[in-house]
């Protein structure tokens, strides 16, 4: 038997070897030429918030903030599906303003007319999940040049980088003629974007259908004050994603420090029970006495000392 | 069970005394995981993995039953009730998925440690093959029960995983593509798919409880292993289970389920992927589809298979990945050499690190988007895995001169492996000694 699982191992091995010989050489033939998405796509910009680290609160001023850039900018293309208006206590509204938030929201929530069952819209409650800006996909692509806006509840934990990425990507738009990457090179004429797409190195293929959402400073007036620059507008809504992908991180921060160290008490604990219970096991089979290597160590020392050999 | 100074089950309290004449359950756990089952005294903490495995098992199955309870098993309902209902709604309902999900993986992580335990220390050796074998059961009943558990929230990874996965089965002349229809209940995975999938994900650990107990119940047999790989002598060898490694296993897990905590409370999302986030788009194919990170090194198998010689290139590769799991199953058969522990084996050894090198080379892999560079890398890596395994390792245990073991398991406690494994005919203190010394 141990022959033919040896014959069958070899023939497995055999193929895979000449697999990759004949995968060398088509390489050294004629390698692939670098695609102009993968020379020229960026990491995300660092993106420091206060909700970053083990130990990340929530910035409720910068969720506020972050929240009116969604609402006054991006609620008019992007749904917010998984996220409703009473989770807005989260931001630190109270329920007469969350009520207010809803009421006033721009988009109906469908729903039938009570007399006559015709489709209708009605206002939004602090219950219901926000109300997505188009009726469905139809007529989300019939309205942005067949481009479908994605639903933004989980942005932040559905791409590479997160928070960092929507930041970079909202501030990363570029003119793809007169850009040069680090090195001072221009983009090669085919990876520029076609009609109706905009150059943005972050983005994965370069060229992404959303146009430049924040363009000037000012776009936004912010109720706190704040100075809406797009960098900042930015920040702000990279943060409030944050929360409507993750509204439990405060709890969960708080919950796993409390886990951690009563988990490390229990480790330290069990572990002193343990020295305490196997001391005596070792003891048991312990050379003692004359017979101790330690006391025999000793017993050498003190020879040595004295000048006695052996 | 297995040495007769096992001490038996004397129930104290009167009501334990009643219940033991009646069902003798106290009496089953006593020598199972109690004070009546004696376990070598020289274990080290590799040996700690197997209780882990089980306390990672329960974890799976007591958060999962809860997930159970709030999960929509439809295409239009799976995404929203996981990442809405219970990520945002249920009570602690963020704690219960994350827990699960970082739960299969850290049961992945102790099961592996567990698995190289048995491949260094030849756990797989006489006379513990079913020991092994129902072992390699479990684990292929965890595979399928990571598998379909991950299609459960129909993000994008899980659609596009069933896809590829299922597709395994297509590769199969004739009735590939028929039986790839059938098991998906149609032509790409749907509602009859995921229907079908959550419910063998609901089943399936229980079938892997069984087989844990039989895992446990053939082990008990002869008794568990030892570092040394030498045989139980008598009472001295050995230790009552519990209280010694109650104690050794009660610390380390609390260690271990601490590196847990961290990773699920602080990292959930370190250890999957982003465009599960993404619901599931039978139009829109991610950039690279990957399974989960405990498949890496088989999907590394099976995409190094870039040629069709004789059979198609797919159905190598798929044939290859079943394979390279199914040939555990003669280890036992594969390596004959007669001394289990790989610490007085010493060109087995280092094979066995190279080994280890070459499958988490096959993870890295298979877990990259594939260049050049990575797909000759892989193919090395994976034509190595079958070498080994079944070249290498029948000519080591044909040819190999063993280093000496040491007499028993008490010597080597006492005097340390080192001087144990000090060449033949050195002249070493008799037990005798060793006994009345004390």
């Amino acid at each position: 038997m141990r022959f033919i699982l040896g014959f069958i191992g070899s023939v497995f091995a055999a193929i895979l070897l000449f697999s990759m010989i004949s995968n060398l050489a088509t390489y050294a033939k004629n390698p692939p030429a670098p695609l102009a998405a993968e020379e020229f796509h960026r990491e995300p910009k660092a993106l420091h918030l206060k909700s970053d680290g083990p130990f990340g609160k929530f910035d409720k001023a910068q969720l506020q903030r972050g929240f009116q850039v969604y609402s006054e900018v991006c609620s008019a293309c992007h749904s917010l599906k998984l996220v409703s208006f009473r989770d807005l206590k989260g931001l630190g509204y109270n329920d007469a303003e969350i009520k207010k938030i809803a009421s006033d929201w721009k988009t109906q929530v469908p729903s039938i007319n009570p007399d006559t069952g015709e489709p209708a819209g009605r206002k939004a409650l602090p219950s219901d999940n926000f109300p997505a800006p188009f009726a469905n996909e139809v007529a989300a692509r019939a309205a942005n040049n067949n481009a479908l806006p994605p639903d933004l509840s989980l942005m932040t934990k559905a791409r590479e980088g997160g928070p960092a990425y929507v930041y970079s990507l909202l501030t990363g738009y570029r003119n793809a003629d007169t850009y040069r990457d680090e090195h001072g090179k221009p983009l090669p004429a085919d990876a520029k974007p076609p009609q109706g797409l905009h150059f943005n190195p972050y983005f994965a293929n370069l060229n992404v259908a959303m146009p430049p959402p924040l363009t000037t400073n000012g776009q936004v007036t912010f109720a706190d004050g704040t100075n809406p620059t797009v960098d900042q507008m930015a920040r702000d809504v990279a943060a409030f994603l944050v929360w409507t992908a993750e509204p439990n991180l405060e709890n969960r921060h708080a919950a796993g420090l409390a886990v951690a160290i009563f988990l490390l008490v229990a480790s330290i604990l069990g572990y002193l029970a343990y020295r305490q219970i196997w001391h005596d096991a070792k003891r048991a089979v312990r050379i003692t006495g004359a017979l101790d290597p330690k006391n025999q160590a000793k017993a050498k020392r003190a020879k040595a000392k004295q000048g006695v050999v052996g | 069970m297995s040495f007769s100074w096992a001490k038996p089950y004397e129930p104290k309290h009167p009501v334990m005394k009643w219940l033991d004449e009646r069902l003798p359950l106290p009496r089953l756990a006593y020598g199972a995981v109690g004070g009546g089952y004696p376990v070598p005294r020289n274990l080290n903490y590799f040996w700690n993995f197997g209780v882990l495995a089980g306390i990672f098992l329960t974890i799976q199955i007591v958060t999962g039953i809860v997930l159970a309870m709030h999960y929509f098993a439809t295409t239009d309902g799976a995404f929203n009730s996981v990442n809405g209902l219970i990520m945002r709604d249920v009570n602690a309902g963020w704690l219960l998925r994350y827990a699960h999900m970082n739960g299969a993986s850290f049961f992945f992580i102790v099961t592996y440690i567990h698995i190289f335990r048995g491949l260094y220390y030849g756990s797989y050796k006489a006379p513990r093959e079913l020991v092994w074998m129902l072992g390699l059961v479990i684990y292929l009943l965890m595979m399928a029960t990571a598998f379909m558990g991950y299609v459960l929230p129909w993000g994008q990874m899980s659609y596009w995983g069933a896809q590829v996965i299922t597709g395994f089965f297509s590769a199969f002349p004739l009735i590939g593509e028929p039986l790839r229809v059938w098991l998906l209940g149609g032509y790409a995975p749907d509602e009859a798919a995921l229907t079908r999938f959550f419910s063998l994900h609901y089943l399936l650990p229980f079938v892997i409880a069984g087989v844990v107990i039989l895992h446990i119940w053939a082990l008990h047999i002869p008794g568990s292993g030892n570092p040394t790989g030498v045989d139980v002598k008598d009472e001295r060898d050995t230790l009552p289970f519990h209280p010694f490694y109650t104690a050794k296993d009660g610390w380390f897990a609390a260690t271990v389920l601490l590196v847990y905590a961290l990773v699920t409370y602080f990292a959930p999302d370190y250890l999957g992927h982003p465009d599960n986030y993404i619901p599931a788009n039978p139009l829109a194919t991610p950039a690279h589809i990957v399974p989960e990170w405990y498949f890496w090194p088989f999907y590394a198998i099976l995409r190094s298979f870039t040629i069709d010689f004789i059979l198609p290139a797919k159905l190598w590769g798929v044939l290859a990945m079943f394979g390279s799991i199914l040939l555990l199953f003669f280890l036992p058969w594969l390596d004959k050499s007669p001394v289990r522990s790989g610490s007085y084996r010493p060109v087995f050894k280092r094979f066995f690190w190279l080994l280890v090198i070459d499958v988490l080379i096959l993870g890295y892999v298979g877990g990259a988007p594939l260049n050049w560079w990575r797909t000759a890398l892989g193919q090395f890596a994976s034509a190595y895995f079958f070498v080994h395994f079944l070249v290498i390792l029948p000519l080591v245990s044909a040819f190999e001169t063993p280093d000496p073991l040491p007499s028993s398991i008490t010597d080597s406690v006492l005097h340390g492996e080192e001087a144990e494994a000090a060449p033949a005919g050195q002249t070493r203190p008799r037990r005798g000694a060793t006994a009345t010394a004390g």
